[in-house]
C-alpha cells in the first residue's frame, strides 16, 4: 500500500479519535477529498519540475506514533534559542510536551491547536481563519485533513509581544519512520507585535518526513517577523507550506535559513490585502552531500501601493541541489507597486546543480518590478587580497562566503538569533570566523 | 524605401486598419482538407521527392500521431482542428522564371504592396530573394552571383532534388522529426522553404533573405529552412512576414534549422508582421515555430527577432552550444497589441567549454494583449567556463494588458557564470511630458520612447530590416495610448 492510499484509508479512524467541532470536521473532510483526487504531486507539474517526492515518499512511515516519549531538557537545549526569555512550544513525536514548554493566556494566547479547535472560547477566531488562507493544493489539503496539532497564537490589539515565541517539533525516532503533520495558526491582531521562531529537529537518523502548514494573519498594521531554522539530520525531510495573508499597512517578514535536512520544500505564500503593506522574503540556504532544498515563493500583490522583498542567498557543495522559484504576481489594480527579487547562487562543487526560475506575472502598469539572478563564484581578486594578507584559503572562502549571506543576515531583528545563524554558518562553511555580532 | 520621412510615417498611420490585408486571387491547386498517410505522400509526390524524404515524412507523422498538443505556454486559444486544414497549396502557373517578365503581373503587385519590388531590390539593396508565396518558391535572384561563390540558395524542394545527400545528412539533426508537437506535423507536411549552404571559408557577400505570405484562406503554412553554413563560413540570413487580413485563424507551424560548423556564424534576422486579428481580438495567424541552431567549436550563432504580428505567437529560437568556445545571442523585440497572445523567448544549452551566451529582450505590450518571455539557461556538468548574461525588459501601457517572465536557469557547473535580470516599468509621465513641451506629440513621443527601448535589438538588425523594423513597431502600437 503506497502512502496515499495509507493516509486516505487511515483518515476515518483519525477522525472518529479526535474530538472535535463541526466546523473543523467539514474543512477536514471536504481536505481529505482534494488530497484523494490530487494526490502528491509529481515532477510533471511545472511546480515541481525541479523537485521529486519519490524517495521520500517511498518509506512506509507510522502515520500516528503511538509510543509516548519524553526528552530531558539538557539533551536538546541547543535546539533552543536558550539565551534569551522566550514562550515556548514543544510538541514530541507531534504531541504537546508541556514540560519543555511554556505558554500563556495572559492577555495573548499562546497555546496549542487541538485546544483551539475543540474549545468553544476560540470558535470565532477558527470559524474565521481557520484554513483561511491555506490554498487547496493537495499537500496544504493533506495536513489540514490531519490538523490536529500544533501551535496556536492569537494576539489580540495593540499588543507588543515582549519575548518572541519559540515553535519546536521534535522527532525521537521512536518509530522506523515517521510521518509528522502539524499545523500552526498565527493571529495578530491591530497595531500588535510578534516575533517567532520555528525549528523541526529530530533527534536520531530515523527518516521523517514532515508535512507542515502555517497560516498567518497580519490586521491591520500588524507586524510579525518569521524565523524557520531548518538545521535538521539528513534523513528528514520538511515541507513547509506558509501562507502569509496581509491586512493594510501590515509588515510580515519570513526568514528561511536552510542548512540541514535531506530534501526540504518551502512553500512561501504571501498575499496582500490591502494597501501600503510590506513583505519580506529572505533565506539562506547552505547545503552539501545529496541534500536538496527547494524555495517555492509566491507574492500575490492585489491592492495598489504595497512593497514585496525577495533575497534568497544559496551555497551549493558536493552532490546538492537548490531549487529556487520565485513568483511575483500583480493585478490590475495593484498599482505603484514596487516588487524587487534577488536570487544569487555559488556553486562549490562540479556535482552540485541550481536550478532556478524567478517568474513575474504582471497585469498592472504602473509598477516597479524587478528580479536578479546570478549564478558564480567567489572573486577571485578577493581571495587573493585575504591570501597575500596571510588568511588561510579555507578562512578566506569562509570570510567570503559569509558576507556574501550577510545582507539577509541583516534584516533578523532578534540578536541572539542572528548570532546563532552566524554560528550555524560558521560550522557549515567549517570555518572559525573568529568574531561575533 | 530608403528615403522614408515623417510625412510617409504619418501617412501610414492614418490607416489603422492592417496595412497589408489584402487577398490575391491566383489560381491555386489546394489539397482537400484534412491529414492522413495518403496525404503525406500526396505531398511527396507532388514535390517529385525521392523515396527516403517520403518515409521521413511519414515516420514524423506517424510519432505526431501519438503527440499531444502542447498546453504549458502562456496563451489561451482555440485549437486549431487539424483536420480542417489543407496541407498543400501552391500557385498554378509554377513553371520556372528565367525573368520576371514572365511572372504573373497579379503576383508582382502583391510583392509591391509589400514593398518588395524585386528588380529594385536587385539594384538597390542587394539583398537576393527566395520570394515564398503560399509555400512554393517561384522567384528567385542573384542566384548566378551565389553560385559563383558556390553559395547554395534555394527551395528546399530544390534542394531535396538537387543536393539529397545534403538534405539527407543535415535535416532534422537539430530539430528532431519527434522534437515537439508542431514541429513534428511540420516535418510530416512541409511543403516548401528555403535552404542553404555556405561553402568551407566563404564569406556571403549579401545579405540572403526570404519573404513568406500565407495567401490561400484556410490553409496553414508549414515553412521548413535549412541553414548550413561549413567551417569557417559566413552568412546573415533575413526573414520578413507579412499575412494577409483573414477572419478566421490561420496556422503556420515552422521549422528553421542552422548549423553552424567549425569557426562558422549565422546571423538569423527576422521580422514578423502577421495578421495580429482585429481590435477586438478575432482572426489573426497561429504562429508556432521551433527555431534552432547548433554550434561546433569556435561557431557562432545570432538570432534578431521582431516579433509584432499574430494573434498567437510561440516561438523559441534556440542555440545548443556544443562546440568549445561557441556563441548564442538572442535578440528579441515582442511587440503585442490589442489581443495579441505572444509566449517567446530562447533556449541557451551550453553543452561545451567558454561557451557564452548573450539574452536582450524587450517586451513591449499594449492593449489587452499578454506578453510572456521563457527561456531556458542551461550549463551542462562538462561546460566548464559557461557564461551567460539575460535581460528580459518589458514596458506595459495601460493597464489591461499583462506581461510576464519565466526564465529557468538550470546550472550543473561549478564555473559558470550566470547574471539574469528582468525589469517592468510604464512610460514615464515626466518622458512624455518632456517631449510634449518640445512640441512632440504623445503619439509620437511614444514612438520615440519605444525606440530607444528596443535599440539595443534594433541596431542588431541588418540597415534594410532595421528601417522597416522600426516602422513596424509604431504601426503596432498606434492608438495605444490610453
Amino acid at each position: 500500500m503506497d502512502l496515499k492510499d495509507k493516509l486516505v484509508s487511515s483518515f476515518l479512524a483519525f477522525e472518529n479519535r479526535v474530538d472535535v467541532d463541526t466546523y473543523v470536521h467539514d474543512v477536514r473532510s471536504d481536505a481529505i477529498k482534494i488530497f484523494e483526487e490530487k494526490g502528491f504531486p509529481t515532477k510533471k507539474e511545472e511546480a515541481w519540475k525541479y523537485t521529486s517526492l519519490n524517495s521520500v515518499l517511498k518509506q512506509d512511515y507510522s502515520l500516528f506514533p503511538q509510543k509516548e516519549s519524553s526528552i530531558e531538557y539538557g539533551d536538546v537545549k541547543k535546539y533552543f534559542i536558550h539565551d534569551i526569555d522566550s514562550y515556548k512550544i514543544v510538541f514530541i513525536d507531534g504531541k504537546y510536551s508541556s514540560y519543555l514548554s511554556q505558554t500563556t493566556h495572559d492577555g495573548i494566547d499562546v497555546c496549542l491547536m487541538s485546544a483551539a479547535i475543540s474549545k468553544p472560547k476560540y470558535r470565532l477566531v477558527i470559524e474565521n481563519y481557520f484554513n483561511k488562507a491555506a490554498t487547496k493544493d493537495s499537500l496544504s489539503s493533506l495536513n489540514t485533513a490531519f490538523s490536529s496539532e500544533g501551535a496556536y497564537i492569537h494576539i489580540p490589539k495593540n499588543k507588543l509581544v515582549e519575548k518572541p515565541i519559540q515553535i519546536i517539533h521534535f522527532s525521537t525516532g521512536s518509530e522506523a519512520a515517521t510521518m509528522l503533520q502539524p499545523r500552526n495558526l498565527i493571529v495578530v491582531d491591530e497595531n500588535s507585535h510578534v516575533q517567532i521562531i520555528e525549528r523541526h529537529q529530530s533527534l536520531t537518523n530515523n527518516p521523517v518526513l514532515t508535512n507542515s502548514v502555517t497560516e498567518i494573519f497580519t490586521n491591520k498594521r500588524a507586524i510579525v517577523d518569521y524565523y524557520k531554522i531548518q538545521n535538521d539530520s539528513e534523513n528528514a525531510s520538511l515541507i513547509d507550506n506558509t501562507f502569509v495573508k496581509q491586512k493594510r499597512e501590515s509588515h510580515a517578514s519570513v526568514h528561511t535559513f536552510s542548512f540541514g535536512g535531506k530534501l526540504i520544500r518551502n512553500n512561501l505564500n504571501f498575499f496582500q490585502n490591502g494597501e501600503r503593506i510590506d513583505s519580506t522574503l529572505k533565506g539562506v540556504t547552505i547545503i552539501g552531500n545529496k541534500q536538496h532544498v527547494d524555495h517555492n515563493t509566491l507574492v500575490h500583490h492585489i491592492e495598489p501601493n504595497c512593497e514585496s522583498h525577495q533575497d534568497y542567498k544559496g551555497i551549493f557543495d558536493d552532490s546538492s541541489t537548490g531549487v529556487f522559484n520565485g513568483k511575483v504576481v500583480v493585478e490590475k489594480e495593484a498599482q505603484k507597486t514596487n516588487a524587487f527579487q534577488a536570487n544569487n547562487n555559488i556553486l562549490i562543487s562540479d556535482k552540485a546543480t541550481i536550478n532556478t526560475k524567478p517568474q513575474l506575472e504582471i497585469f498592472a502598469d504602473d509598477v516597479k518590478c524587478s528580479h536578479g539572478c546570478t549564478i558564480g563564484q567567489l572573486d577571485e581578486s578577493a581571495m587573493f587580497y585575504m591570501r597575500s594578507r596571510g588568511i588561510p584559503e579555507k578562512e578566506a572562502k569562509g570570510l567570503l562566503m559569509y558576507a556574501f549571506s550577510n545582507n539577509v543576515l541583516s534584516s533578523v531583528k532578534i540578536p541572539e538569533v542572528k548570532q546563532r545563524i552566524t554560528k550555524l554558518i560558521a560550522t557549515k562553511l567549517g570555518v572559525n570566523i573568529g568574531f561575533d555580532l | 524605401m530608403n528615403k522614408y520621412t515623417e510625412d510617409d510615417l504619418r501617412e501610414e498611420l492614418k490607416t489603422k486598419e492592417y496595412e497589408y490585408g489584402f487577398y490575391t486571387d491566383i489560381a491555386s491547386d489546394t489539397f482537400p482538407v484534412g491529414l492522413n498517410e495518403d496525404i503525406v505522400r500526396a505531398i511527396s509526390i507532388k514535390k517529385e521527392e525521392p523515396e527516403w524524404m517520403t518515409e521521413w515524412r511519414l515516420n514524423a507523422f506517424r510519432s505526431w500521431q501519438e503527440m499531444t498538443e502542447p498546453e504549458w505556454a502562456n496563451v489561451h486559444y482555440e485549437k486549431p482542428d487539424f483536420q480542417a486544414i489543407s496541407y498543400y497549396s501552391a500557385p498554378n502557373s509554377k513553371p520556372k522564371y528565367d525573368s520576371l517578365d514572365e511572372v504573373d503581373p497579379e503576383l508582382l503587385d502583391t510583392f509591391s504592396k509589400l514593398g518588395i519590388s524585386l528588380d529594385e531590390q536587385k539594384k538597390l539593396a542587394g539583398v537576393a530573394m527566395d520570394v515564398v508565396v503560399d509555400s512554393v518558391s517561384v522567384a528567385t535572384t542573384f542566384k548566378a552571383t551565389l553560385a559563383e561563390k558556390g553559395i547554395i540558395f534555394c527551395s528546399i524542394s530544390e534542394a531535396i532534388r538537387e543536393y539529397p545527400d545534403l538534405v539527407k545528412k543535415y535535416i532534422g539533426t537539430v530539430v528532431p522529426q519527434k522534437d515537439n508537437f508542431y514541429a513534428a506535423l511540420n516535418s510530416a507536411v512541409f511543403s516548401d522553404g528555403s535552404f542553404c549552404y555556405i561553402p568551407k571559408g566563404v564569406k556571403c557577400p549579401m545579405e540572403l533573405s526570404t519573404y513568406f505570405r500565407i495567401n490561400q484562406a484556410g490553409t496553414g503554412q508549414f515553412e521548413r529552412t535549412l541553414v548550413i553554413a561549413d567551417e569557417g563560413s559566413y552568412v546573415s540570413y533575413l526573414e520578413g512576414c507579412t499575412a494577409p487580413s483573414r477572419d478566421e485563424n490561420q496556422l503556420h507551424a515552422a521549422v528553421v534549422e542552422l548549423i553552424a560548423l567549425d569557426n562558422a556564424e549565422i546571423k538569423y534576422s527576422t521580422v514578423q508582421n502577421w495578421y495580429p486579428g482585429n481590435a477586438e481580438g478575432k482572426g489573426g495567424v497561429y504562429n508556432f515555430v521551433t527555431k534552432r541552431g547548433l554550434c561546433e567549436t569556435n561557431a557562432k550563432i545570432s538570432w534578431t527577432q521582431v516579433e509584432t504580428g499574430s494573434a498567437v505567437t510561440w516561438k523559441y529560437p534556440s542555440c545548443v552550444l556544443k562546440g568549445d568556445n561557441s556563441v548564442g545571442e538572442f535578440y528579441s523585440i515582442a511587440v503585442t497589441n490589442n489581443y495579441q497572445q505572444a509566449d517567446t523567448g530562447t533556449k541557451m544549452i551550453h553543452l561545451g567549454k567558454n561557451t557564452k551566451s548573450t539574452i536582450i529582450s524587450k517586451g513591449i505590450s499594449a492593449g489587452k494583449s499578454q506578453n510572456s518571455y521563457r527561456g531556458l539557461v542551461q550549463i551542462n556538468s562538462r561546460a566548464e567556463n559557461a557564461r551567460n548574461f539575460s535581460q528580459c525588459d518589458s514596458l506595459l501601457m495601460g493597464n489591461e494588458c499583462g506581461a510576464h517572465t519565466f526564465p529557468y536557469i538550470e546550472v550543473k557547473n561549478k564555473s559558470a557564470k550566470i547574471e539574469h535580470e528582468a525589469t517592468t516599468s510604464k512610460i514615464g509621465e515626466d518622458q512624455i511630458f518632456y517631449c510634449n513641451q518640445r512640441g512632440i506629440d504623445t503619439e509620437k513621443a511614444i514612438a520615440l520612447i519605444v525606440n530607444g527601448f528596443s535599440k539595443e535589438v534594433l541596431n542588431k538588425l541588418p540597415m534594410e530590416f532595421a528601417v522597416e523594423a522600426q516602422k513596424l513597431l509604431e504601426i503596432s502600437l498606434e492608438g495605444s495610448v490610453g
